[in-house]
This record gives C-alpha cells, sequence and structure tokens, in this order.
C-alpha cells in the first residue's frame, strides 16, 4: 500500500516533468521546422521563417530591427533566440537549425566559423563595456578600482561569455583585482541583479545600461577602452532558409540596421 | 532501517521459484514489449553517448582542477542539506496534510506540490523577489540580522530545498495516508499523547517512506539548476554546484562539460547502488 501510493505520486511527477519536457521541445522547434519548407525556388523573394540567434545583448535593438524587417518583406516572420553567445554557438555547432548568428565576440563565432558552421562573418557593430549602478548611483562609484572597495557587492558576466571576458581584460588593464558575489551566465542576468538591488554594481555593455535607463545608471571609466568588442554576424551555411538569412544579415549591415544600432549607443565598426 | 526478515525455511524460495515458472510461460506481447524497449533505449542511450563522447585521454587531466572538486564538495553539502531542511520542514507538513481536517487543506496541498511543476527558474526568480536583499523578507532579515541570501551558500541551500521538498512531502504523505491510523488510535488510548504517538509510533511505521523521500528530495536537489543559478548565484567555491559548472564549460568547452558530467554520474550511480537495496527496490 506504501509503495504504491509513493509510486503513483512519483510516476505522477515524472509524467509532469516529461510533458513539460515535451512541451518546451516543440514550442522551441516549431519556428524552424517552419522556416525549413522555404525553397530556394523563390530566389530572390524572401519568404518563410527566418531564425537569428543573437547574443542577449542585441536583445533590444534586434527585436526593433526585426518587426522593421518584416514590415518590408510581408510574409515573412523572424524568430530570435537571444542568450549568451557561447551557448549559442554550442548550440548552432551541435545542429540547432539556425539562419543567422550575431555573437557578442569574434571568439565566438570563430567557434562557428571553425566547425564549419559559416564561411565569413562581418564585424557590424562595436560595444563598449560600462560600470551599471542602480539608479542615482547610491554608491558614489566613481572609478573601476571603487569596485573592489569593502562590503560592496559586484556581479560579472562568467569569463566564458565575452562580456565577461571584456571584463577580465578590463580589469587586468586597471590592475584592480576583485572578487566578483557571482559570475553571470549573460549579460542580461547580470544587470537584472543590479536592477533588483542584488548587486551594487556590475560591469555590462554600454548599451544594455542605455536600455535600461530608467533603472540602471551608467560610469563611464577609461579601461574600458581597451577592452572592445566586436560584434560578428554570419549567414550559416546551414541555414534552412539561406535566402532569408542572406536578406536580414544584408539588413542588418544596411545603413537603416546601422543608424538603429548606433541609436542604441553601439558604436560603429 | 532494518527490513521486514523472510520467515526461515524453504518456503519462500519456493514460491518465488514457481513465480518465475508462471511469469516465464506468459508470452510478452509485442504491443507492451516494443515501446517498454524503446522506452529504455530512450533513457539508457544519453547517458551511453556521454561514456562514448567521453574525452578519456585528457580525463584526468580534465579533473585535476581544484575547481571540480569545489563544485562537487558544494554539490554534496548543499544536497544533504537541503534535504536536512526538507525533512525538518517536509515530515511536519506531510503530517499536518495526511493526518488532520481544516478549511482549505486541498489547496495548501495544491500549493505545497506547485513547486514540482513549476520551471525551477521561476523559483529562483520568486525566491528572490522574496528572500533577496531588497525582497519582501530579505530587506527585513538584512536589516534584523545582517543576513543576505542570494550568492551565499546558504541561498543554494533554500533554492534546492523550494524545489526538492514537495517530492518529500508527497512521498511521506502518501506513506503516512497508508500508513494505519489505528496503531495511533491505540497508542492514544494508552495514555500517549498526540505528539508522543507521532515520535514513538507514526514515525517508525513510515520510515520507508521517509527514507524514499528522503532520496528523491536529495536526488532532485544534486541536480538542481535553475533556482539555484537565478537566486543563488554562481561563484566558484560558493555557489558554483556541478551542474553551474557543467553548464558554464559548455559554453566554452564541452570536453570539460563532458567529464564534469562523468564525475555526476558517477556520483548519482554510487548513491543509488548504495541506496537501492534499502529504500529504492521494488517488491
Amino acid at each position: 500500500m506504501t509503495t504504491t501510493a509513493r509510486r503513483t505520486a512519483v510516476a505522477a511527477a515524472a509524467a509532469l516533468a516529461l510533458a513539460g519536457g515535451l512541451a518546451a521541445c516543440s514550442s522551441s522547434s516549431t519556428p524552424a521546422a517552419s522556416g525549413s519548407s522555404v525553397s530556394a525556388a523563390a530566389s530572390s523573394k524572401v519568404t518563410g521563417t527566418v531564425t537569428v540567434f543573437a547574443a542577449s545583448s542585441l536583445q533590444g535593438t534586434f527585436t526593433a530591427l526585426g518587426k522593421k524587417f518584416e514590415a518590408a518583406n510581408p510574409g515573412v516572420k523572424v524568430t530570435f533566440n537571444f542568450g549568451g553567445s557561447s551557448a549559442l554557438a554550442q548550440s548552432i555547432n551541435s545542429g540547432a537549425p539556425a539562419d543567422v548568428f550575431a555573437a557578442a565576440s569574434p571568439a565566438t563565432m570563430k567557434t562557428v566559423t571553425d566547425a564549419k558552421g559559416a564561411t565569413t562573418s562581418t564585424v557590424f557593430v562595436r560595444n563598449t563595456l560600462e560600470i551599471a549602478v542602480p539608479k542615482g548611483n547610491p554608491k558614489h562609484i566613481a572609478v573601476l578600482k571603487d569596485l573592489a572597495g569593502a562590503g560592496l557587492k559586484v556581479a560579472l558576466c562568467a569569463k566564458e561569455v565575452p562580456c565577461g571576458a571584456a571584463a577580465v581584460t578590463a580589469l587586468n588593464a586597471a590592475g584592480v583585482k576583485l572578487t566578483p558575489v557571482t559570475l553571470e551566465q549573460d549579460v542580461k542576468s547580470a544587470l537584472t541583479k543590479v536592477e533588483l538591488g542584488e548587486v551594487d554594481a556590475s560591469l555590462v555593455y554600454k548599451t544594455d545600461v542605455q536600455a535600461d535607463a530608467a533603472k540602471i545608471s551608467g560610469v563611464d571609466f577609461p579601461e574600458a577602452a581597451k577592452a572592445v568588442n566586436d560584434y560578428p554576424i554570419a549567414a550559416l551555411t546551414k541555414a534552412p532558409n539561406s535566402a532569408g538569412a542572406a536578406a536580414f544579415t544584408a539588413y542588418i549591415l544596411s545603413p537603416e540596421g546601422r543608424q538603429v544600432l548606433t541609436a542604441a549607443g553601439f558604436q560603429a565598426p | 532501517m532494518t527490513q521486514p526478515q523472510p520467515p526461515a525455511g524453504p518456503a519462500p524460495t519456493a514460491l518465488r521459484l514457481r513465480g518465475r515458472a508462471r511469469r516465464r510461460a506468459q508470452r510478452v506481447p509485442y504491443a507492451l514489449l516494443l515501446p517498454a524497449l524503446l522506452g529504455l533505449t530512450f533513457l539508457v542511450l544519453p547517458l551511453a553517448g556521454l561514456l562514448i563522447r567521453a574525452p578519456w585521454s585528457t580525463l584526468s587531466q580534465q579533473l585535476s582542477s581544484s575547481q571540480v572538486w569545489d563544485a562537487l564538495r558544494l554539490s554534496l553539502v548543499c544536497a544533504t542539506a537541503a534535504t536536512g531542511l526538507s525533512l525538518l520542514l517536509g515530515v511536519p507538513l506531510a503530517w499536518l496534510l495526511a493526518r488532520t481536517e481544516f478549511p482549505g487543506r486541498r489547496i495548501v496541498r495544491a500549493l505545497v506540490t506547485l513547486p514540482l511543476v513549476l520551471p525551477p527558474v521561476v523559483g529562483g526568480v520568486a525566491l528572490l523577489l522574496v528572500l533577496g536583499r531588497n525582497g519582501i523578507v530579505g530587506r527585513w532579515l538584512d536589516a534584523a540580522f545582517g543576513i543576505t541570501l542570494p550568492f551565499h551558500t546558504s541561498g543554494v541551500v533554500i533554492a534546492e530545498a523550494f524545489v526538492a521538498m514537495p517530492f518529500l512531502v508527497i512521498s511521506v504523505e502518501g506513506a503516512l495516508r497508508a500508513a494505519d491510523p489505528r496503531y495511533e488510535e491505540a497508542a492514544a488510548t494508552l495514555g500517549a499523547s498526540r505528539l508522543t504517538a507521532f515520535r514513538r509510533v507514526t514515525l517508525p511505521l513510515i520510515a520507508p517512506g521517509i527514507g524514499a523521500g528522503a532520496v528523491l528530495a536529495w536526488a532532485r536537489a544534486l541536480g538542481e539548476f535553475g533556482a539555484t543559478i537565478t537566486f543563488a548565484g554562481n561563484f566558484p567555491g560558493q555557489t558554483q554546484t556541478m551542474p553551474l559548472a557543467v553548464y558554464l564549460a559548455m559554453e566554452t568547452d564541452p570536453e570539460a562539460a563532458i567529464a564534469l558530467s562523468l564525475v555526476l554520474l558517477a556520483v548519482s550511480v554510487a548513491v543509488l547502488a548504495g541506496l537501492r537495496e534499502r529504500w529504492m527496490s521494488a517488491p
């Protein structure tokens, strides 16, 4: 009797977990599957779904650009997968059905080109770091060295992702040794920790600070110039929708795309 | 815990043999056998893949960094502490749900099992909003005691207990419902208070259920990822448990991620093997 009741509970839990997993699978694969039906027969005319994997720091600008691209190309749908560049690169290399990859560092793009996932990539913007603090800068942080102050909680990106690698470069350039309380898996989660007030400061991209200006203030520091990140974009060789991939990449590199990106704080390459 | 000993003599062996013979005589219908084998393959194949793709030649090198063992130690300590916390709070909660009547009990039961269904990341966000430095309770904890849970090992324990405790509560509640309440009533007629009856009669009675629940909770806590990285953050030696280390290693160095996964797999197998006889054996 005991075991029966227990087994029922465990079975129910397992069934729920499985159902959840399957639901997650299907929701993420649907847009890609619908995009694969597009054939090259339509030559210049772009149709179907374009699946774009982009660094999380591009979330705001790319979402806006995707809307504009859809408006300019009726019948086309752009779906995004934003995340840490390295994780995205890994999933592309593992066969994720992506058309376009926009990374936050050449190093992560290189892992894709090395695996023959893309032949060429083009740097479309550059981004620099800034110290993100809660609105009004309550701890009066002025320079990078202030982050090493006693009792100050700092979140950095993990060194595995581009914003973390850039942070390490900047801190080394400034000769600042600091022990963060957490190493976040992407730049948005590092920023969120500041926004929620869980940490006092973080090193994030200038564009992220600008995008969240209502809750976050940014502090510039000179060493940021030593840790500028180039953002490469590439249409992927195994793109299910290669026409769409080429068109979206061209759109990002167009003057219109450039304008939206620079307005958000990115620098032209 | 002591297993019920089979009575001495040759009778049980003979019975078992006869049972086995009867089972063999019946043919297994293909409609059941095929999906069963598919299911087995589905569960085992990914693990086999892990073993096949493992970088055996560089394994010792991959696992030599102290960060790996820091993460493993942290995982084991935190999972055990989370199980302890779950036992401390979960067993009384299960008793309340199984043995008392109060209005809204069904709703309470649903609420208790909610973290079971909830994506752990959502749990992490919720914990951060309540127990974070600016959270509803966390702000007060910080001001009154100077306690901040996020980015601290205790935060990992909290996050793991949040997702693991429902497994224990469900398991123990099931055991309680199956246990005959008349033993407790008998204890009460002999003058035992309700607490004494619980301690001396109920607890020993449902010990296997508690054990099974504790194993489930421990396993769930060991594998916890979403709530931990959201609520407790990620810092080696402080809050970076094995699943977090695997995830971050996967971003740049899949071989290291496979090596770490192997360690976690070995630990899981060892724990299951060690406990199988006691708790997990099916009758």
